[in-house]
């Protein structure tokens, strides 16, 4: 290398900045369309990781399987009676809870991510300050739809038959994305505050499991709970995600629920979203 | 000249430690600025400032007039940052590293690939460009980071011991391709722990300890400052181990000292240019050298001379910078 470079001495390995700066030029502010586009970039980085490693998937390709198989057959017989009267129940109340799951791998990501040299190429660069993190939160789209994929094939396979049309089906799956790209930023809080990976998975059981399990993605009808539970269920957005897409995937009234899914996606979004660009920038 | 990059009453604490304590620093444009101290003395935390990575607790610094708190921005868009591990994603090719830098530099997606292949053919990597940077080896890393680092054309080049833990070719490579970025324009401000490295590249020299400057000037400057170096002589007949003592003792006006079993003359010399004065006087005498070298004082050396204790290695630098 060093005879090649030799030869290329002055011809433009690094092809000199000429003069000074050109002062006028220099930007003073990232607009929101760079951000954008950066944090596209970064996402790009976030799925060649995962073509490189296809096994990092792995969780989100089994989860819906698995748990699909698990609640029908333990559940099935004795809250519907039959199995397959209680996948129509289950498979759209799992889209909630997988929604839910697939933040998990987030926190731990970016957990792990932060230290690496990388990020600190990231944070020298004129790019936006949140670019990294929009980046990780959007390349782990891939992550929703594996889960989505997975769950909604394993489910037609064991019998599982959508009742509404395609703009609605559509429409579920888009408001359980809405939903999952406000709880990553919760997930990426928490992966910004714990001091290991090993802790965020911790932290992120305890909060997920009463989101997902008190709710009514494992029962429509939640009457049969204690009094306190049920308000729990009733004030719960994962109730509301569940609901919203049972109502357009099997049919029946969606009401209110897709706006207050919607609107606690903005509520979270809104708290999660300052306060993990925050710790970001104070730990990175 | 102008002054691209100014540093004063730089401080910085990590909790009980005071990483730096008051460091004033500045290189002029198309100017090599050498950071030289032991691990834990303060440079990374220099660099980091000065790259808008991390805030200072007190004083202020500037890159081409911009403030490094305050127009951060546009100090981002001047400088490149090179660090002492590898700054690039270890999963991705050598290939899709380049582009995402040239994507996230506002290169288009044609122009990307182009910059990126240029760059990856100048850095002899082209064989390794579909290969994940995990599997490099030190030497190939560092040179994409530098490749990486001069994708968008910095005025201002950091680079965080750019040679540390490299073999002496891949060292020899490094040392030629800043040269290259100097002579393109750039100013570059390097850290290093060794002496001949600050030599080999520098113009300026800033001696680092305990969060301070402890010393600075050209390399020439310090090398007068620190005082000496050391001859070492070996005749290739152990018989001629007295005479070749006289004769260095003659030349230099001192008693050399000399290790019996190897045969070993040593001498501390202040000026250099009496070696040439020794060959003579030995070759006069029909004494061949099996060996005479003229060693530069050694970081150690150095550091006893300026500050009056050995230069520490600790630790614990990285370990607070990152956190």
């Amino acid at each position: 290398m060093t005879t090649q470079l030799t030869q290329t001495t002055g011809a433009g390995v690094v092809d000199a900045p000429a003069g000074p700066p050109p002062r006028a030029a220099l930007r003073r502010r990232i607009g929101p369309r760079q951000t954008l586009a950066n944090g596209l970039t970064l996402a790009w980085r976030n799925v060649m990781q995962l073509k490189h490693s296809p096994e990092k998937l792995l969780d989100v390709t089994l989860m819906p399987v698995v748990f699909l198989a698990l609640f029908l057959y333990v559940f099935g017989g004795a809250v519907a009676g039959s199995t397959h009267g209680y996948l129509e129940l289950l498979l759209p109340g799992l889209v909630g809870q997988m929604a839910m799951f697939a933040t998990m791998g987030l926190g731990t990501a970016l957990c792990e991510d932060i230290h690496r040299g990388v990020f600190d190429r990231f944070r020298s660069l004129p790019i936006a300050r949140s670019a990294p993190l929009i980046g990780t939160v959007l390349g782990d789209t891939v992550r929703f739809c594996v889960v989505m994929i997975m769950l909604t094939a394993f489910g037609t396979a064991l019998g599982f038959r959508f009742h509404t049309g395609p703009l609605d089906i559509i429409a579920a799956y888009a408001l359980a994305y809405v939903f999952y790209l406000a709880v990553c930023w919760i997930s990426a809080l928490i992966g910004l505050i714990a001091p290991s990976p090993e802790t965020v998975q911790g932290i992120s059981f305890i909060w997920i499991m009463p989101l997902v399990f008190g709710s009514s993605v494992l029962l429509a009808n939640t009457s049969t709970m204690p009094g306190w539970l049920q308000a729990w269920v009733k004030i719960n957005p994962v109730t509301h995600l569940a609901d919203a897409v049972r109502a357009l995937t099997i049919g029946g009234p969606v009401g209110s629920h897709a706006l207050i899914t919607l609107a606690w996606a903005a509520g979270i979004m809104v708290v999660a979203f300052p306060l993990a660009l925050r710790q970001y920038l104070r730990r990175a | 000249m102008t002054t691209v990059i100014e540093a004063e009453g730089l401080t910085k604490r990590f909790g009980a430690t005071q990483a730096l304590a008051g460091v004033d620093i500045s290189a002029d444009r198309g100017q090599v600025l050498a950071l030289l101290g032991p691990n834990g003395a303060g440079k990374t935390t220099i660099v980091r400032i000065l790259a808008t990575l991390l805030k200072p607790d007190g004083g202020s610094a500037r890159v081409s007039g911009y403030d490094v708190l305050s127009d951060a921005v546009q100090v981002r868009q001047l400088i490149a940052l090179t660090g002492q591990y590898a700054s690039l994603d270890e999963e991705l090719t050598g290939t899709e590293n380049l582009i995402m830098i040239c994507r996230l530099l506002g290169f288009s997606r044609p122009a990307a690939r182009a910059r990126a292949g240029e760059m990856l053919e100048r850095f002899d990597l082209t064989g390794a460009a579909g290969r994940a940077l995990k599997t490099y080896s030190g030497g190939m890393r560092r040179r994409l980071d530098i490749a990486a680092s001069l994708l968008g054309q910095p005025e201002v080049l950091f680079l965080d011991e750019p040679t540390t833990g490299l073999d002496p070719r891949a060292r020899l490579q490094m040392w030629q391709t800043i040269r290259e970025v100097v002579a393109a324009g750039a100013t570059v401000l390097l850290t290093t722990q060794y002496l001949d490295e600050a030599d080999e590249l520098a113009d300026q020299v800033a001696v680092i300890d305990h969060g301070l400057v402890v010393a600075s000037g050209t390399p020439q400057e310090l090398k007068a400052m620190t005082g000496s170096r050391t001859l070492a002589l070996r005749a290739t007949d152990p018989a001629h181990t007295g005479q070749a003592a006289r004769v260095v003792a003659e030349v230099i006006g001192e008693r050399p000292d000399i290790t019996a079993e190897t045969g070993l003359v040593t001498a501390t010399i202040g000026d250099p240019a009496i070696v040439p004065a020794v060959v003579r006087r030995l070759d006069e005498a029909g004494i061949v050298a099996a060996e005479l070298t003229l060693r530069l004082p050694s970081l150690d050396e150095v550091f006893l001379n300026l500050t009056g204790h050995p230069a520490e290695n600790d630790d614990s630098e990285r370990d607070r910078s990152v956190a």
